[in-house]
C-alpha cells in the first residue's frame, strides 16, 4: 500500500512498521478520533427527535393515567389543552425538588416524607399526610385552565380517595371523582353516583374574600357554594365536605393553588 | 473460508452451510432473548447486519495498519461507535421497538458473531469480500432469528408481526397458545431442533462425538 520511497510524514507514518510504539498509539488516536466524532455527531443529531419520541411517550402515560380516572376524560376533552404533571411540595406549594412522577412512590415509602396533621387541622381525619403529591395540569395556550388533585380523607365506613378538578381561577369546582370508597351501600356509597357528583361543576369553594365556603348541604343546596346532600348519608355527606376543606386548605393544597393562582406555574 | 466461487460462494455459505449459529453457536444471547415477535427479531437482525458489515468494511480498509498489540480493542472500539449510532437511530425512528430490544441492541457490542467476523475475516481480507461475507453471515443470523421469532410468534401468541394467524381461544377462535414459547427456554428447544434438522440433511456439520461409551458397561457400585 505505502511506497517508502516518496516520502512524505503520511506516506511515512503508514509505511512505519505497524508494531512500533508511535504508530500502535497514533493508530488508537485515530481510531478513538474518528469513533468520537461519529458518536457524536449522531448523539447530537438525533437528540431532538429522540426528546421528542420521550416526551410523546410520557403524554401518552399521563393521558392514559387521567382517562382512568372516571369522569374525567370528558372533562379532558371540553377544556382541551395539553396535560401535563409535576410533583409538587405541598408545604411550599411549588415544584419539589428532586421528585419526580417516576420516583414519587420511592420517596413517599420513605415515613420522613410524611408530616402529622395537628388535630386541629385534621378535617379529613389523616392523621397524616404525604409531604409531595403528584397534580395534574392541564393548559390552554400556557395558562393552567384546570388542575386535577387527588384528595383522600376519612368516609363513614373508611377511607374515601377522590379527584378534585379545579378551574382556572383555582376557586370553582371543574368535576370530582371518586376513585375509591366503602361506604355504605345505597345511602353513602351514592356519592359514586353521576348523578349526585353531576352537581360539583360550577360550584364555588370560596367567597370574594378567600374564606373557604365549600360545603355538601343537609338537603338542597341553597348556594353557588354548597352541593345537595344525600339523604340518609349525613356522615358521609359531612365527611366529603371535610375533606375538599382540608385539600384545599392551608395543610393541602392552599399554598399550590395560591402559586397558581399568582402564575407561579 | 470462502471455498466456493468467489463473492457469491462468500456471501451463501453462512446462510446454512456455515451459518454463524447454527454451526459455529455464536451469538446465541440475543438469538434467545428477541426472538419472542417477528417484529423485535427482525430489528434485531437489521441491527446486527448493519453493524457487522460497516465494522467489516471500516476494519478491512485499515486491515494493514492496525497494530497487532491493540488489533482487539481497536475492533471493538469500531463496532462499538457503530453500535451506538444504530441505537441512537433506533430511538429517533423506531422508538417502540428500541424500547422492546432494551439493552440487547447495546449488546451487539459483545456478540461473538462480530467480533468473530471481523477478527476472523475481514482482518486478512480486502474490504469488499470483507463486507459481504459479514453481509452474509448477517443473512444468516437473520435468517435463524426469523425462523426462530416466527415460530415462537406463531405458536406463543397465534400471531405474525402482531396479525392474528391463528384465532385464540379466548377470543372466540380454537388455538390455544403455548405460553413455553414465550419464555426463553424455547428458544433453546427450537435452537436445538433447527441444529439437529441442519446436521442430519448437512451431515458434514456434525461433530465427531466427544465420548465414547464403552461397549460393555457395569454399574459403577
Amino acid at each position: 500500500m505505502a511506497e517508502p520511497d516518496r516520502a512524505g510524514p503520511w506516506r511515512r507514518f503508514l509505511a512505519a512498521p505497524n508494531e512500533s510504539r508511535g504508530k500502535t498509539i497514533a493508530v488508537a488516536f485515530a481510531v478513538s478520533a474518528v469513533c468520537a466524532v461519529l458518536v457524536s455527531v449522531a448523539t447530537v443529531t438525533l437528540r431532538p427527535i429522540q426528546a421528542a419520541n420521550r416526551a410523546a411517550e410520557e403524554q401518552a402515560r399521563i393521558e392514559s393515567l387521567v382517562r382512568g380516572i372516571p369522569g374525567m376524560a370528558g372533562l379532558l376533552e371540553q377544556s382541551g389543552g395539553t396535560l401535563g404533571t409535576v410533583v409538587i411540595d405541598l408545604e411550599r406549594g411549588r415544584a419539589a425538588d428532586g421528585v419526580t412522577p417516576a420516583t414519587l412512590e420511592a420517596a413517599l415509602a420513605d415515613p420522613a416524607n410524611w408530616s402529622a396533621i395537628p388535630p386541629a387541622e385534621d378535617l379529613a381525619d389523616l392523621g397524616q399526610r404525604p409531604d409531595y403529591a403528584q397534580v395534574f395540569l392541564l393548559r390552554d395556550g400556557g395558562e393552567v385552565s384546570v388542575v386535577l388533585l387527588p384528595i383522600a380523607g376519612t368516609g363513614y365506613n373508611g377511607r374515601i380517595d377522590a379527584v378534585l378538578a379545579l378551574g382556572a381561577d383555582m376557586t370553582t369546582i371543574a368535576g370530582l371523582s371518586i376513585t375509591r370508597q366503602s361506604e355504605t351501600p345505597g345511602l353513602g356509597a351514592r356519592i359514586e353516583e353521576a348523578a349526585w357528583l353531576s352537581d360539583f361543576p360550577g360550584t364555588r369553594t370560596r367567597d370574594e374574600a378567600g374564606n373557604l365556603r365549600f360545603a355538601v348541604a343537609r338537603g338542597a343546596a341553597s348556594s353557588v357554594y354548597e352541593v345537595d346532600g344525600i339523604t340518609g348519608a349525613t356522615r358521609t355527606s359531612n365527611a366529603m365536605t371535610r375533606m375538599i376543606r382540608f385539600w384545599l386548605g392551608p395543610e393541602g393544597y392552599g399554598p399550590f393553588l395560591d402559586a397558581v393562582r399568582r402564575g407561579e406555574f | 473460508m470462502a471455498r466456493a466461487t468467489g463473492l457469491w460462494g462468500t456471501l451463501t455459505a453462512p446462510l446454512l452451510r456455515e451459518n454463524p449459529i447454527t454451526l459455529q453457536i455464536l451469538g446465541l444471547c440475543s438469538a434467545l432473548a428477541v426472538t419472542t415477535s417477528m417484529a423485535t427479531a427482525l430489528t434485531m437482525s437489521v441491527a446486527l447486519t448493519v453493524v457487522l458489515t460497516l465494522a467489516a468494511g471500516l476494519i478491512s480498509l485499515i486491515r494493514r495498519h492496525i497494530p497487532d498489540t491493540i488489533r482487539l480493542i481497536v475492533q471493538i472500539v469500531i463496532v462499538a461507535s457503530l453500535v451506538i449510532v444504530i441505537d441512537q437511530v433506533l430511538q429517533a425512528w423506531f422508538f417502540e421497538i428500541s424500547r422492546a430490544l432494551s439493552v440487547f441492541v447495546g449488546l451487539i457490542t459483545t456478540n461473538c458473531l462480530v467480533l468473530g467476523r471481523t477478527e476472523g475475516f475481514a482482518r486478512h481480507n480486502p474490504p469488499l469480500p470483507a463486507m459481504v461475507d459479514a453481509f452474509g453471515n448477517g443473512l444468516g443470523y437473520s435468517l435463524i432469528l426469523l425462523v426462530i421469532g416466527a415460530l415462537r410468534e406463531l405458536f406463543g401468541k397465534g400471531e405474525l408481526f402482531g396479525q392474528t394467524i391463528l384465532p385464540l381461544a379466548d377470543e372466540g377462535g380454537w388455538f390455544t397458545p403455548l405460553s413455553l414459547m414465550l419464555l426463553a427456554p424455547s428458544a433453546f428447544f427450537l435452537l436445538g431442533g433447527l441444529v439437529w434438522a441442519i446436521r442430519s440433511v448437512m451431515t458434514g456439520q456434525a461433530e465427531a462425538p466427544e465420548h465414547v461409551a464403552p461397549r460393555q458397561g457395569e454399574p459403577a457400585e
